[in-house]
């Protein structure tokens, strides 16, 4: 809390130090602004800076490492007994002298060590925000005070600040790439410790899922069988079908939208299917699950077909309207972009709307197209949702819509919800699902993007 | 649309009663007073400039007036188009000269806001009337556009797309007629050893003479070209100039161009239009030679536009 107030008036300083700056700078051309390198703002933006980012380093330096420390100081100064237990129990320890500090409840009766303890931390934790005040403070006056001399008519501090903003650029890129990758090596090293127990070409070609061992000895369990085969089967039908479903209508509506609708109508029609895509899929789940699936079940058992209740076939075409928005979007733009020469070619020569759509518009677009599917294809091999609550558990290795499958997604939130161990074979195995739907995804996602650059080559 | 029994001796009228009401525009009320200042012309002078003798029109313009929403583009043009002869649009940028050009194939029809009001006949039929077929009428009336739109094909599949929409499927009646065009379009023997390859790889010159293979791969019997040689080099420019020179002899052609200098090359006939009025219709040569309108001799001159 005394922290949140502390950042909050440093922030409030640099906006003082801003208007500093800038009038500084404003002063020593005698107020004209023409005689400066840079805008006055530039200058106020630079005493800012400099007295904003050395002192808030400090204070998030200082939230990193004053947990660690007063820890530390803690347990060197607990009776030398109490060195000797555990390092969870002196964690216990250690979590009920703040709790006894803050006031809240313990989970022991508390003994004159700890209150002294207590006594202690409530100290150190005192001098230590006051210190870090005095010092954040001083540190932005003197950055401030630094900045505003090198403040002159001549001084380039627009250039001083462009190089900073590029930095905080960098660092958000770099964050996203460092996330990603980090988020990869977790998956690729779970998944390794996966392979430890159970061999790559079991996961890899066995036809039998059914994840169960046994967690004591004694338990009457199977000892697992992980072949992945079943379960991408049933991601790819899902997905197939639900590519049925979007990609003629998504086409379809891309076609109308960009050579038949009018601008209005476009302009009323693209929101609205874009509302598609805004849907939560928990929303489609529940669609899919309550509303799809029992139609689907009704109308097989009036045709005499036998057809489960969670049946691929409803999970995937709720998926598929879904996707829609997706590959119309996408088409739309490419079309779109399509010359508009190539449209007046086509009729001046007497072509019709239709001969002018399927032989030049859909072939000079294909390239794009088929990117924006393969990205929809992606999409729909990654959704978790809708799946979840509409399709089934069992891992069946069929090729019948009617059947219920299960799909990797399904499997890894089914082996980790709930409590579980972390180093079974069980749980690992999710990791292994997921390094595969990664790398299937990914495959698909650079084949897309390959594509659509293809496609944007040409006509530029 | 109203139609007009006959263009001939419409546009003198039509250009006396429709003197009060256009004034009254005050876009045009502007524009009377800037440039107009000293030359008008006599009533006879402007009859005179507007209706040369022309042999055996194939296109006739019967006071065409056009809106794009709002806006007047084109005001009670009347002209008439002469078989077998290159007609050359001349005016400065936004005059009109390109949207007339798209009334003779209905082009204009892809742009949803626009109003007409009188008539182009094409053979003695309405091309603007509810009865023309605009598909038909544009495998007649072919046309080549200012900036060369081959399609993303081989060059053969460019040439033949045209007939292929016909019916013509047959390899061989394709080859004679792809053949035919490439020579027609002097392309043949640039070309004739890599018919199959993309036709975006072709230079910009060649490009715009495929796109001429192609309009005449289906036989029109009229030729519009909007700009053709805007996006090309004195060279390129000279090869398409000398081929619409050799396409007399089958075509009637009808040209838009910003070049008066390739006005004066390469067409019989001259119109040129003003802020979306004909200003001056005649021979070529009599019109560089001897302009009968001041406004056009100050155009020709470079006095203005």
């Amino acid at each position: 809390m005394i922290e949140i107030i502390l950042v909050a008036a440093l922030l409030c300083i640099s906006a003082l130090a801003y208007r500093w700056g800038r009038n500084y700078a404003l002063a020593a051309v005698s107020g004209n602004p023409r005689k400066l390198h840079s805008l006055p703002g530039h200058y106020g933006a630079y005493v800012a800076l400099w007295c904003a980012i050395p002192a808030l380093v400090v204070v998030a330096l200082w939230l990193i490492l004053e947990p660690r420390l007063i820890d530390y100081l803690l347990v060197s100064h607990l009776p030398d007994e109490i060195k000797t237990l555990s390092s969870a129990q002196i964690d216990l320890l250690i979590n009920d002298i703040k709790n006894l500090a803050d006031g809240n409840i313990l989970s022991r009766e508390p003994d004159p060590a700890m209150q002294a303890a207590a006594d202690h931390y409530n100290r150190w934790h005192d001098i230590g925000l006051a210190s870090l005040a005095i010092i954040a403070f001083l540190l932005s006056a003197s950055g401030a005070m630094c900045a505003r001399r090198r403040i002159a008519p001549r001084f380039e501090a627009i250039y001083k600040v462009e190089r900073l903003i590029k930095a905080f650029l960098l660092l958000g890129s770099t964050v996203a790439v460092l996330t990603t990758i980090g988020i990869v090596l977790s998956l690729l090293f779970e998944a390794l410790r996966f392979f430890n127990r159970v061999p790559f070409w079991d996961f890899a070609f066995g036809t039998e899922w059914s994840p169960q061992t046994a967690i004591r000895d004694d338990q009457v369990g199977s000892s697992g069988a992980f072949g992945s085969i079943p379960v991408f089967a049933g991601t790819a039908m899902i997905s197939a079908i639900a590519m049925t479903v979007a990609v003629p209508v998504g086409l379809f509506a891309a076609v109308f939208m960009s050579e038949y609708a009018s601008t209005r109508t476009r302009s009323a029609l693209k929101p609205v299917l874009e509302i598609l895509a805004g849907i939560p899929t928990v929303v489609y789940g529940f669609f899919a699950a309550l509303t799809v699936a029992p139609a689907i079940r009704d109308m097989g058992q009036s045709l005499g077909l036998d057809v489960a209740s969670e049946s691929a076939l409803a999970a995937g075409m709720v998926m598929g309207i879904m996707i829609i928005p997706f590959v119309s979007s996408l088409s739309d733009d490419v079309l779109n972009a399509v010359p508009n020469g190539l449209r007046e070619a086509s009729y001046g020569v007497g072509a019709t709307r239709s001969e002018t759509i399927l032989k030049v518009l859909l072939p000079a677009a294909l390239p794009g197209i088929v990117g924006g599917i393969l990205l929809a294809i992606s999409r729909a091999i990654g959704e978790t949702m809708i799946v979840v609550m509409a399709a089934g558990l069992a891992a069946n290795l069929t090729a019948n819509p009617f059947e219920a499958v299960t799909t990797v997604t399904v499997q890894i939130v089914t082996l980790l919800v709930g409590d579980q161990e972390f180093d079974s074979a069980k749980t690992l195995s999710a990791f292994a699902l997921g390094l595969g739907l990664f790398i299937l995804t990914l495959c698909f996602n650079i084949v897309a993007l390959r594509m659509v650059r293809k496609y944007r080559e040409q006509y530029e | 649309m109203t139609k007009s029994s006959s263009a001939g001796d419409q546009a003198a009228v039509g250009r006396a009663e429709l003197a009060a009401p256009r004034a009254a525009l005050s876009e045009a009320g502007k524009r009377r007073t800037d440039s107009d200042a000293g030359i008008d012309d006599s009533e006879e002078t402007i009859r005179e400039a507007l209706h040369p003798d022309i042999h055996d029109p194939i296109i006739d313009v019967a006071s065409l007036s056009l809106w794009y929403g709002e806006k007047q583009a084109l005001f009670d043009i009347s002209m008439a188009i002469s078989k077998n002869k290159v007609t050359s649009l001349i005016g400065p940028s936004g005059c009109g000269k390109s949207t007339l050009l798209r009334c003779f194939n209905r082009l204009n029809d892809l742009i949803g806001t626009v109003r007409i009001d009188g008539d182009v006949f094409f053979e003695g039929e309405s091309i603007l009337g509810p009865d023309m077929d605009v598909h038909l009428l544009r495998k007649r009336i072919g046309m080549v556009f200012q900036k060369s739109n081959p399609f993303p094909k081989s060059i053969y599949e460019n040439v033949a797309y045209g007939c292929r929409l016909q019916g013509i499927s047959s390899t061989a009646e394709l080859d004679l007629i792809v053949e035919r065009s490439l020579r027609d379009a002097a392309l043949w023997d640039e070309v004739k050893d890599r018919l199959h390859d993309n036709a975006l790889g072709l230079s910009g010159g060649q490009q715009q003479r495929l796109c001429i293979a192609r309009a005449i791969a289906v036989e029109p019997e009229v030729i519009l070209y909007d700009e053709p040689c805007s996006a090309l080099d004195p060279i390129a420019t000279s090869r398409i100039e000398a081929l619409m020179r050799t396409l007399t002899k089958d075509y009637t052609q009808v040209i838009v161009t910003h070049n008066l200098q390739q006005a004066g090359r390469v067409s019989d006939y001259t119109a040129f239009l003003y802020l979306g009025e004909l200003i001056e219709y005649g021979p070529t040569e009599q019109m560089f030679v001897d302009p009968r309108r001041k406004r056009t001799e100050y155009y020709l001159t470079g006095r203005f536009g």
